[in-house]
């Protein structure tokens, strides 16, 4: 049986708009400049931190139509998805417009996922413009993951911060922008890591595997690419799969770095980086369409990694399985 | 097999991987926030029996506590108490200020729920374990105690 | 001199209790919940085996503001309620003995529940 994972696309949809929007602690982080727009408050105006999530994604979502100079009836299909329960934020948000709806979930990897999802869907040749969007909140999730906000604990060394914010772009046949060409869809990984507040070493098994996958299928390797990011594996996480790469046999350079990482500056405290649905698709929709735009990148991989845990199942005492979906963009 | 084998091998790995935190500034500052805690419950303590030397050492106790726990209780609506917490750790969570800041801290975050569902639903997420096995092991010492008494 | 030595004593023993806390957050990853419940059965088991008063005459504040103090005053509290009442005590002694402590919590939370709202962390 031939395990397919990785299709290298034919018509190569090309990302013709992106739009980000982010909380105020996100904005004063290291990519603070790329973002389209900085809230002045994690509230957006709203009564919840749930209804201003929904709020986020619906902005991300009008935001880039607007700037891809395309209308509402122009878009064929939205795929979308967060991080909260039933993906009510994206449901939500989606309520609002005239178009079809697929929802995604794929923990924090859920924007290479719909990326994914929706070049495959136009290079089958069924759309035109599909949109694809991603957010978390800091808010909402450490209520649904952790502990209140006004619990005086401490945060464990290897713990990440989930951003808050929200990406979205417009995948089109028409257009100019960067092309998306191939696409590596990962197995469920689980390598026995437990401790919900160490993400990054369980997710870092998931990006082995599918980084492995997508080298041998496209007969690629690192320095093939400009630029390697993964998504939120954090300090320790990246750290790990460096090392595990290695056992493999291939080094990651210079030409690798993570969004979690680099995320937020020293000084804010964030101990392992950024994590969160938001933390990649923030990044990718920003700084490094960007960068491409401006032609400093030619050939990104990109590879975000999702944790599929619960606040159940980790109660329940079981280990946290992972996702990781690559997808390549050249300009 | 060769998984399990795997997965132990990969977890003795990140153990060692993950960064070493130097104990001492967090347990100097439990230490010290801890203390002055304790200090303050203390003066009030002091001072009650100063203004009211009427009342019992039991019941200036009972008040010292109620003292406490209303500051704690609002130093976390006004988000201060997190913050000392974060600093301090062990230091704000040990003390009865910790046990108040553990439901007072849901209840604010579910109001969101409404009143029922929300804040009196949630309210014990936290601090309802302390409640259960304080009130289960005193009634297992009070049995024992009971059974004793008999003979 | 005497009560800045009460208070001193206060200050070192209140302190070392929260320490010994962090302690085993540090060394155990216990979440907070874990750490309350702990110094309870702690104070139980001091009060039953009736060591705590001795601690408590010494300390002040220093052991009663820890939640230690709590647990003492349920034990405490049933084994005064059995002494008096029987068998009855043993369901009636440790709330009532903590009653003040648990309205007051319960009451002050319900109360800034209804007027603040949760704040983002920074």
């Amino acid at each position: 049986m031939k395990l397919v994972q990785t299709i290298i696309l034919k018509k190569q949809p090309r990302i013709i708009g992106s739009y980000t929007i982010v909380g105020p602690k996100e904005g004063n982080g290291n990519f603070g400049p790329y973002f389209d727009y900085v809230m002045k408050d994690d509230c957006f105006g709203e009564e919840t931190y749930e209804k201003a999530e929904r709020k986020m994604l619906e902005s991300a979502v009008t935001g880039v139509i607007e700037k891809a100079k395309l209308s509402v009836k122009d878009i064929d299909i939205m795929i979308a998805g967060d991080l909260l329960n039933q993906i009510v934020s994206s449901s939500y948000a989606a309520r609002a417009f005239q178009f079809p709806f697929l929802g995604v979930y794929g923990a924090c990897s859920t924007m290479a996922e719909s990326v994914a999802v929706g070049s495959v869907l136009i290079d089958g040749g069924y759309f035109d413009n599909v949109v694809c969007c991603t957010g978390s909140h800091f808010s909402t999730a450490e209520r649904q993951y952790r502990f209140p906000l006004e619990l005086g604990n401490q945060r464990p060394p290897t713990s990440q911060w989930t951003v808050t914010g929200a990406g979205s772009c417009i995948l089109s046949l028409k257009g100019e922008g960067p092309r998306v060409t191939m696409v590596t869809f990962g197995k469920v990984i689980d390598w026995g890591i437990n401790d919900v507040n160490n993400m990054g070493a369980a997710m870092a098994p998931a990006v082995r595997d599918t980084m492995l996958r997508h080298f041998k299928n496209t007969k690629t390797s690192p320095n093939d690419y400009d630029l390697i990011v993964t998504g939120d594996l954090g300090k320790l996480g990246s750290e790990i799969l460096i090392d595990l790469m290695e056992d493999e046999g291939i080094t990651l350079g210079v030409n690798y770095c993570d969004c979690g990482q680099m995320y937020f500056k020293r000084d804010q405290k964030t101990l392992c980086g950024a994590s969160g649905a938001g933390c990649c698709a923030t990044v990718f929709n920003s700084y490094l369409m960007a960068k491409m735009r401006e032609g400093q990148y030619k050939k990104i991989l990109f590879l975000p990694t999702g944790a599929l845990l619960s606040a159940t199942s980790t109660q329940q005492g079981d280990t946290i399985p992972s996702v990781c979906h690559a997808i390549v963009i050249e300009m | 097999m060769e998984d399990k084998k795997r997965n132990e091998a990969y977890n003795k790995y990140v153990s060692a991987k993950i960064p070493k935190t130097r104990p001492w500034p967090t347990l100097f500052n439990s230490f010290w926030v801890g203390g002055v805690i304790c200090l303050i419950g203390q003066g009030v303590n002091d001072l009650l029996l100063l203004i009211f030397p009427s009342l019992s050492e039991q019941s200036a106790w009972a008040y010292t506590l109620i003292v406490l726990i209303f500051i704690a209780s609002f130093l976390t609506g006004i988000g201060v108490y997190d913050q000392i917490g974060k600093f301090a750790g062990g230091g704000s969570i040990v003390p009865i200020t910790g046990f108040s800041n553990s439901i007072t801290s849901p209840s604010i975050e579910f109001k969101s729920e409404g009143i029922v569902y929300g804040i009196c639903v949630k309210m014990f997420t936290i601090a309802g374990p302390v409640i259960v096995f304080g009130v289960v092991s005193s009634m297992v010492v009070g049995l024992i105690y009971w059974i004793i008494s008999l003979f | 001199m005497d009560i800045f030595l009460t208070y001193l004593i206060v200050f070192l023993i209140g302190g070392f209790v929260c320490m010994l806390g962090e302690l085993l957050i540090i060394t155990t990853n216990m979440t907070s919940a874990r750490i309350l419940v702990t110094f309870v059965l702690i104070g139980v088991f001091l009060e039953a085996v009736g060591v705590f008063d001795y601690i408590s005459d010494f300390a002040k504040a220093g052991i009663n503001v820890p939640i230690v103090g709590f647990g003492a005053s349920l034990a405490k509290g049933v084994i005064g309620a059995v002494e008096s009442q029987g068998l009855l005590g043993v369901f009636t002694g440790g709330l009532t003995a903590t009653a003040g402590g648990i309205a007051a919590a319960i009451g002050f939370a319900f109360l800034f529940a209804l007027i603040f709202k949760s704040h983002t962390k920074k």
